[in-house]
């Protein structure tokens, strides 16, 4: 357990930065901390599989996109259309952080029960995914804003690479490539519509978007 | 050959950006998807005795892919046919991205219908999300920002969450000892030996996941605002080419289970989608005022009917893959023909739209027809393929699911029955609309011939079409 420990600490600032997007209104702070957490991920293949060629150009990669090239369109998102605040979420920011805290306790007691391998029994990464999956979903369903929606999306693929981590050797290098480029093109194309909601509706609310129904 | 295929609608996809005519650019369409028909073509017949693959295994044809690449690229031959008189229609509009996401959609769907690498399918699916989300925006009006934003995020989550299905798979080969790789042979070849907790988490996950991009009830909410605001030829081809792959991506799964000797939880699995889909489909197509969600509804069964298809197995299977591609092809005609209708009378709700045969009657015929055909009613192939699956559930002795499967499809023929027929028939409303639009030959011709095709396979099924849904069949009917 002793060689996990640098990880171990990432991934305890990786739950902190989950509450903090849980309890937090500012969009700017919100969309720095996502990109704070996304550059503390790509760090983790190095401490864990060392300082291979593969582990250095995915941490690269991952820094490269999701540390700066996601926050800087995101940013220039919202620069664009002037909002700085997540008003009126469906839920408030106290039920969600405590939601998340539920959440994170229970994605700890529940991977202690799952059948682990037995490098794998006791560590942070299975618990921290699970928690991060959690966020991303709260964020997804408790926000209104088509920013935060995006930046949910975003956490909950946070927990998909925390998962990711465990298995490197079957994911090849390309694959890991073609998974970030999709991602980065998807925040490209959402920064898109997201400027587009605006401009129809003078707001990124998507309670707006409510006039296909049945 | 293969690497030919893929690399010819990304070349066109780049040609289509640089071009400067708005005129011209369109021509690019029929130009790839005839090209990539022929190469279709070439790489089906050179298939047969040796295996085609490329790059470490990872791209490969096996008979599965075969049949997913013949479906996408006849449909998508038809529709750039089609999108070249559409986008003359529209030409003010612009269209540089609108035939540079199509380009760039056909090829990400080649790419995942010869991957052979869950990371890369995975991969390939995703770039159909992001290359068809501009494609959905062409209108550009709020319902359409609407569609397209509820279709990326939903899609988008619902392939994150297939991502960890994958990864969960691998998981279950650590966990079980086995060999760890995402290559599908050596997934299948040590697929024994998982670890069954993690795989059947993973199937879990992946049927969620890739089950949001195929549609299936309730994961299908973003299908009818999608299909509905969609241009008829975006909508035909999400329709009949995307949700097809969705599909795929579904039997690789099921396929993997097979192989780990758990196919019975996955098949129980996929006969509760497909009746709880067909239950949704027969709810909402009842009374249902738009034309197109109406389609959009009608797709959504057809998932369901393809997935009961699978889970009930033998000659069932054999109806199923048959139904892909009569599927396919029937939204085709149905979305195309409903494009002309809804441009002539700019809207596409019931009570505005009456009478459609007397002001375009070519194709209000083929949405008739199309109609017709969907819903299971002989001489077309549609009606081949579910009677093959039903005769299927019936052998099998599911009376249970055969009765459900028989009123869900007779509640939703009467449901849709009665929109399409008042679309298409009564007196013609001239409130509002476009009456200087015409049925043009492009526009017309490409529903027809597809409805040609479909007419064919009912009445007759030629050998090497026959041995290719054998084959495919053959594929999933694999047991340890």
């Amino acid at each position: 357990m002793d060689n996990y420990n640098p990880a171990n600490l990432l991934l305890l600032l990786v739950i902190l930065f989950n509450f903090f997007l849980l309890g937090s209104s500012r969009l700017n702070a919100c969309i720095r901390s996502v990109a704070i957490q996304g550059g503390i991920l790509s760090l983790l293949p190095l401490f864990l599989h060392g300082f291979s060629g593969h582990s250095l150009i995915l941490a690269g990669g991952a820094f490269l996109l999701k540390g700066l090239a996601i926050p800087f369109l995101l940013l220039r998102a919202i620069r664009q259309v002037h909002i700085r605040r997540e008003m009126e979420p469906l839920l408030g920011y106290v039920p969600t952080l405590l939601l998340g805290t539920l959440a994170t306790a229970g994605a700890f007691i529940f991977s202690d029960r799952l059948p682990l391998i037995e490098i794998h029994r006791g560590s942070l990464f299975i618990p921290v995914g699970l928690a991060t999956l959690a966020t991303g979903f709260l964020m997804l369903i408790t926000r209104r804003k088509a920013i935060t929606q995006a930046l949910g999306y975003l956490i909950f693929e946070n927990g998909v690479f925390i998962f990711g981590m465990l298995l490197a050797e079957a994911m090849p290098l390309m694959v890991e490539a073609g998974v970030l480029l999709d991602l980065l093109v998807a925040v490209f194309v959402m920064g898109i519509v997201m400027h587009q909601i605006n401009r129809e509706f003078s707001t990124m609310n998507t309670d707006q978007l409510s006039s296909l129904r049945e | 050959m293969i690497a030919a295929l893929l690399l010819l609608p990304c070349l066109g996809g780049l040609a289509a950006f640089c071009l400067p005519s708005d005129r011209f650019r369109p021509l690019l369409l029929p130009v790839c998807g005839l090209g990539h028909l022929v190469l279709t073509f070439l790489v089906i017949q050179g298939g047969q005795g040796t295996p085609l693959s490329l790059a470490g295994n990872w791209i490969a044809v096996d008979p599965l892919s075969r049949l997913i690449l013949l479906i996408v690229s006849l449909l998508f031959c038809g529709c750039s046919f089609y999108a070249v008189g559409y986008l003359r229609y529209r030409i003010a509009w612009g269209n540089r991205i609108f035939v540079s996401c199509l380009l760039i959609f056909l090829a990400a769907m080649s790419l995942a219908a010869v991957a052979r690498h869950l990371g890369l399918l995975w991969v390939a699916v995703e770039a159909t999300t992001v290359a068809s989300a501009p494609l959905i925006y062409y209108n550009r009006n709020r319902f359409s920002i609407e569609a397209t934003w509820k279709y990326l995020i939903l899609c988008s989550v619902g392939i994150a969450l297939a991502m960890l299905g994958i990864l969960f798979v691998a998981y279950a080969a650590l966990a079980g000892g086995a060999q760890v790789s995402l290559q599908f042979d050596d997934i299948l070849r040590g697929a024994a030996s998982y670890s069954t907790p993690w795989l059947r988490a993973g199937f879990v996950f992946l049927l969620v996941g890739f089950g949001t991009k195929a549609g299936f009830a309730p994961l299908h909410t973003w299908k009818p605002d999608a299909y509905g605001e969609a241009p008829g030829v975006v909508g035909a081809l999400l329709a009949g080419g995307l949700t097809s792959l969705a599909f795929l991506a579904l039997l690789r799964t099921l396929q993997i289970m097979e192989a780990a000797g758990d196919g019975a939880v996955a098949r129980e699995a996929f006969l509760a989608m497909g009746l709880v889909s067909l239950g949704f489909a027969a709810v909402f197509v009842i009374r249902q005022p738009d034309f197109k969600r109406l389609l959009a509804y009608s797709s959504v069964e057809h998932m369901g009917i393809l997935a009961i298809g699978v889970a009930i197995g033998g000659v069932a299977t054999f109806g199923a893959m048959l139904h892909l591609m009569n599927n396919a092809l029937t939204k085709g005609v149905l979305f195309l023909s409903a494009g002309n209708i809804h441009r002539r009378f700019a809207s596409k709700r019931v009570g505005e739209v009456q009478g459609a045969i007397t002001l375009v009657p070519v194709s209000a015929s083929l949405f008739l027809l199309g109609f017709l055909a969907i819903t299971g009613s002989p001489p077309f192939a549609p009606f081949i393929s579910e009677f093959t699956i039903l005769r299927g559930i019936f052998n099998g002795g599911h009376y249970l699911t055969g009765g459900l499967f028989l009123f869900f499809l007779a509640v939703i023929f009467i449901g849709m029955g009665s929109t399409v027929l008042s679309v298409v028939f009564g007196t013609p409303t001239e409130r509002k609309g476009d009456p200087d639009y015409r049925e043009t030959m492009v526009t017309t011709g490409t529903p027809l011939v597809l409805l040609l095709i479909i007419l064919f396979l009912g009445i007759y099924l030629p050998e090497p079409a026959r041995k290719l849904f054998a084959e495919a069949a053959d594929l999933l009917e694999v047991r340890p």
